[in-house]
């Protein structure tokens, strides 16, 4: 061990390639003789498909091959799966209706950009072309797109077989008639009726795959946009086509960031991997920024009722909530958990809430699926709960930061203390809630904040403050765990560290970077456990062949769990390394210490260095009895927990009076992640976090009509925050280590999104109430015309 | 098709082209210099911003036929004699890319604006910048590159 690089700032290796236009993309990829394909799409969020007739597309200079759903039918392929299960109260099975590659004529297309066809050809503008030249005969039908509405009695269904348009209905906490006598009991109820809204996840690169097939092997190579190559492989292979899991490489080089939204196993990665071997040549799809929004999973849309009750002293006695949560028209890939396992379970906040209880209804409805998109499911549940309190003191005539303290969970570390069991399943594993909020108020400047307002609204002016706090679990999770709730996978990681006769070392990682610094961080803790140069250090991730397996990269857990993954390969090479060093030096391994890249026997100056170790087993002439040569280790860790980062956000925003705009004036957010290997890359996440959780306070969010069109589905129409719509922003942090991983890390992923949001909307909404508008809520994102609106009532 | 003689990096290309295929595509496609990103189809991200003639344009909004006699500047030419441009090295040294997708584009904006305005206050550069879509890093650090570059540039340190 040595302490040169954890905890430092190092610079990122990944850097040069990105900043000199070498990365390399999926889009980036020529094959010889590759070929180009382009979807024909519904234009319509409801219709039976009548007939296609595809002979003029066929005539087509440069045209390949045309396959329709009716195609796809005849193979016998069903569709993409999802990877939860979550069944109804009553124990019926969810409603999983097949989700196909291609909608075959007679069947109805569900959501805009549903494809019926795809058309391959010589290069991408002649299968533009082609796909225009192709017929579709549409019986166009009523569309239903709001989740709430979609239950109600009479409404159109997607799904013939899913009654109500429910997927599941489901529930958390204590007894719903223990919740109802608190709330019925409380001095003061606080309730907001509310929609979080759906955000589209809006990866710079659009989704991109080339399927390979390579008839001497019998073998499929897939490049594809994604943030788990394995995962991918696994329901490709085992769930969709078929294929043994051997004669499939998948392969995600460079990816241009995820949120979520790469996570998932799409229709097209399938149909491409399929169609190369019909025709023998690779085949290329690219999504436009139209397709990207008509089809990338998208994030929240949750409609809901939060009732929160309160005694005379202001403490948290029960939490009611009911819950609509729009799935889109299939279930992706991690759906189903997203409401359920990743938001009903974080409501207990930071708060000692006696008694919670959730009910939900997972709806089906003529828009594109919604899955996972940074914070999943737990931006939703702060937003909830940070609402109700910051409201909640405004209605009591309390302080927000001190009515909260008042309810906050006591400091724990999870080692001397235990962990902290909520009502709703979880066991936080160590939090110090009271450090981040006063070091953020410090930051702040409380007092003379207040000064600033009052004196700011005798001029006419409208200041606000708003204060989020929050917890998260990430370092997603311990299979078992998951497993018990639905999952079809574990979520274990896996590593593999080699060390090469010199005494280099390659890392072979499960977890995908795409963004994150992976090949960074990872090295950082490598050369350190090893005393060796970073520069010795190799991290390889992204290929199916190299690595052994993995799970990828998703709710802040590559460092908690891919890195434990590889701290576990490391300690295995250390011990062997020891053995090694024990018989050359003539010695006990108890007489050893390894330091700074070298076995010494204590006490004297007798020592052999890690390189000299590695040589050894590889050229094992004076070699323990017994001992396989080699120095090269593989493990799976499975995390026994959850990890639960938590923190402070505060937005200061001013509000034009006149035109109701809102000036995001500062930004401070205090994050606790556990151990911090690279502080300058976890602020780099929180950042890029905050921007998307400030994006969805005030800019963004998908807009279906009621006919189901898409009608802000551009960059020109869905607002993402630019470079002049932000502050900088002012971080602080606080330690509290993980107790239950090797590294004490928790993960910085998603922090940024899920303590921003409610922060923003808070701050308008006090802002407003210093001018006297006692407005209780304003829909998101908080555009000038709804703000001033709201101050009109 | 249509015959374009175009200088890229230095280096003069004569093609075939069809009217239709855009700056964006001829580059990626035709010359393989995939360092410039397509990221959108409204020329609203800014991933594709390349120099032609010595001005930072959307590549995407501009038909390789127009380029016919203009001299461009891709990322991969933006270095000189394997000296990193300062607004590259400032990227590097603030942070300022995570995916590295917008990058590529974001440098070739930046590059533009510091030679129209060497010395940009914060709010300035978050202007200059605003062509330019980044979804990874909530632009502080991409406003702490810039201003990393333009004082090395203003001190000499690099060039």
């Amino acid at each position: 061990m040595s302490n040169k690089y954890i905890g430092q700032s190092v610079k990122r290796i990944e850097d040069k390639r990105f900043i000199t236009g070498k990365g390399r993309y999926t889009d980036d990829i020529k094959l010889l003789g590759m070929t180009h394909a382009a979807f024909v799409r519904s234009p319509y969020a409801h219709a039976i498909v009548v007939s296609i007739d595809t002979s003029a597309a066929q005539d087509m200079p440069g045209v390949m091959a045309i396959f329709t759903g009716d195609d796809i039918k005849a193979t016998g392929i069903v569709g993409v799966p999802t990877g939860w299960q979550v069944n109804f109260k009553n124990g019926d099975t969810m409603k999983e209706p097949p989700h196909p590659l291609l909608v075959a004529t007679g069947s109805t297309v569900k959501h805009i950009g549903d494809p019926v066809a795809v058309i391959i050809a010589e290069s991408y503008a002649a299968a533009v072309d082609a796909a225009e030249m192709v017929e579709v005969e549409w019986e166009d039908l009523p569309a239903v797109t709001d989740p709430m509405k979609a239950t109600q009695e009479g409404a159109t269904l997607v799904h013939e077989d899913a009654p109500g348009n429910l997927a599941f209905d489901w529930e958390l906490g204590n007894p719903l008639s223990e919740v109802d006598q608190a709330i019925s009991e409380s001095a003061h109820v606080t309730s907001l009726e509310f929609v979080n809204q759906r955000l589209v996840p809006n990866a710079i690169e659009p989704r991109a795959y080339i399927g390979q097939y390579d008839e001497v092997s019998d073998k499929y190579t897939l490049y594809t946009s994604t943030q788990n190559p394995h995962l991918i492989r696994l329901l490709m292979c085992a769930f969709v086509l078929g294929i043994p899991e051997h004669k499939v490489r998948v392969l995600g080089p460079d990816v241009g960031g995820g949120f979520g939204s790469k996570i998932y196993h799409y229709t097209e990665e399938a149909l491409v991997t399929w169609a190369s071997k019909q025709i023998n040549r690779p085949i290329k799809w690219t999504e436009t920024r139209s397709e990207a929004f008509q089809l990338d999973a998208h994030g929240r849309d949750h409609v809901t009722k939060a009732e929160m009750g309160f005694d005379a002293d202001g403490n948290i006695k029960a939490l009611r909530i009911k819950t609509f949560a729009n799935l889109g028209a299939y279930l992706s890939t991690f759906a189903p958990a997203v409401p359920t396992y990743l938001h009903g379970t974080l409501l207990q906040g930071l708060y000692t809430t006696p008694k919670i209880h959730i009910d939900l209804q997972a709806v089906f409805t003529h828009t594109v699926a919604v899955d996972a998109y940074r914070g999943a499911g737990r931006p939703e549940a702060t937003y909830l709960l940070e609402r109700l309190v910051d409201l909640a003191a405004l209605e009591m005539g309390k302080d927000p930061i001190q009515l909260r303290k008042q309810n906050f969970i006591p400091a724990f570390d999870g080692v001397d203390q235990p962990g902290y069991q909520t009502q709703v399943a979880l066991q936080y594993d160590s939090g110090n809630y009271h450090g981040v909020v006063d070091k953020a108020m410090e930051m702040l400047g409380y007092e003379e904040f207040r000064r600033m307002q009052k004196e700011a609204s005798q001029n006419g002016k409208l200041l606000g403050v708003g204060f989020s706090t929050y917890i998260e679990a990430c370092g997603i999770a311990p299979s078992a765990v998951v497993g018990a709730l639905g999952a079809r996978a574990g979520l274990y990681e896996s590593a593999q560290v080699r060390v090469q006769p010199t005494g280099k070392v390659s890392v072979y990682s499960g977890s995908h970077s795409h963004g994150q610094g992976h090949e960074t961080t990872f090295a950082q803790i490598v050369a350190d456990k090893f005393g060796i140069p970073m520069e010795d250090v190799d991290i390889i991730h992204g290929d199916s062949d190299a690595v052994a397996f993995g799970m990828g990269t998703y709710g802040s857990r590559s460092l908690a769990v891919g890195g434990s993954a590889i701290v576990k390969s490391i300690d295995k090479v250390l011990e062997k390394g020891a053995k090694i060093a024990a018989h050359k030096l003539e010695c006990s391994e108890d007489d050893l210490e390894f330091d700074e890249g070298k076995w010494t026997v204590k006490g004297t100056d007798k020592s052999i260095s890690f390189g000299d170790v590695a040589l050894t087993a590889y050229v094992p002439h004076v070699y323990p009895q017994g001992l396989e040569p080699g120095l090269d280790f593989a493990s799976f860790y499975d995390p026994t927990n959850f990890t639960y980062p938590f923190g402070c956000h505060i937005a200061v925003v001013e509000v034009d009076k006149e035109t109701g705009k809102v000036k995001l004036n500062r930004f401070i957010a205090v994050d606790d992640v556990g151990n911090v290997i690279n502080p300058m890359i976890v602020d780099g996440q929180i950042h890029g976090g905050l921007a998307q959780g400030i994006g969805q306070a005030l800019l963004e969010g998908a807009i279906y009509d009621e006919n189901g069109q898409l009608i802000n589905a551009s960059y020109m129409d869905y607002a993402m925050p630019r470079a002049d719509d932000l502050p900088m922003f002012e971080l602080g942090r606080q330690e509290t280590p993980c107790p239950h991983n090797p590294l004490g890390v928790k993960g910085a992923g998603e922090a940024g999104c899920i303590g921003s949001t409610p922060a923003v909307v808070n701050a308008v909404i006090d802002a407003l109430w210093s001018g006297g508008h006692k407005v209780k809520d304003i829909m998101m994102p908080l555009t000038p015309e709804r703000v001033w609106t709201a101050m009109q009532q | 098709m249509a015959q374009i003689t175009v200088k890229v990096n230095g280096k003069e290309h004569t093609s075939e082209v069809e009217p239709r295929l855009l700056l964006s595509h001829y580059l990626r496609d035709v010359l393989n210099l995939t360092g410039t990103h397509i990221g959108c189809d409204t020329s609203s991200c800014g991933s594709c911003t390349i120099h032609m003639d010595g001005m930072a344009v959307k590549s995407c909004s501009i038909l390789a036929v127009q380029a016919d006699g203009s001299e461009v500047t891709t990322i991969e030419g933006l270095a000189t004699n394997g000296q990193l441009h300062p607004v590259q090295e400032g990227f590097k040294e603030c942070h300022g890319l995570q995916c590295g997708f917008c990058t590529t584009g974001m440098i070739m904006s930046a590059a533009d604006f510091l030679n129209q305005n060497p010395d940009p206050t914060e709010a300035e550069i978050r202007h200059a910048l605003e062509g330019n879509f980044c979804r990874c890093t909530g632009y502080h650090n991409i406003v702490r590159s810039v201003q990393w570059a333009a004082n090395a540039m203003s001190e000499g340190v690099i060039e």
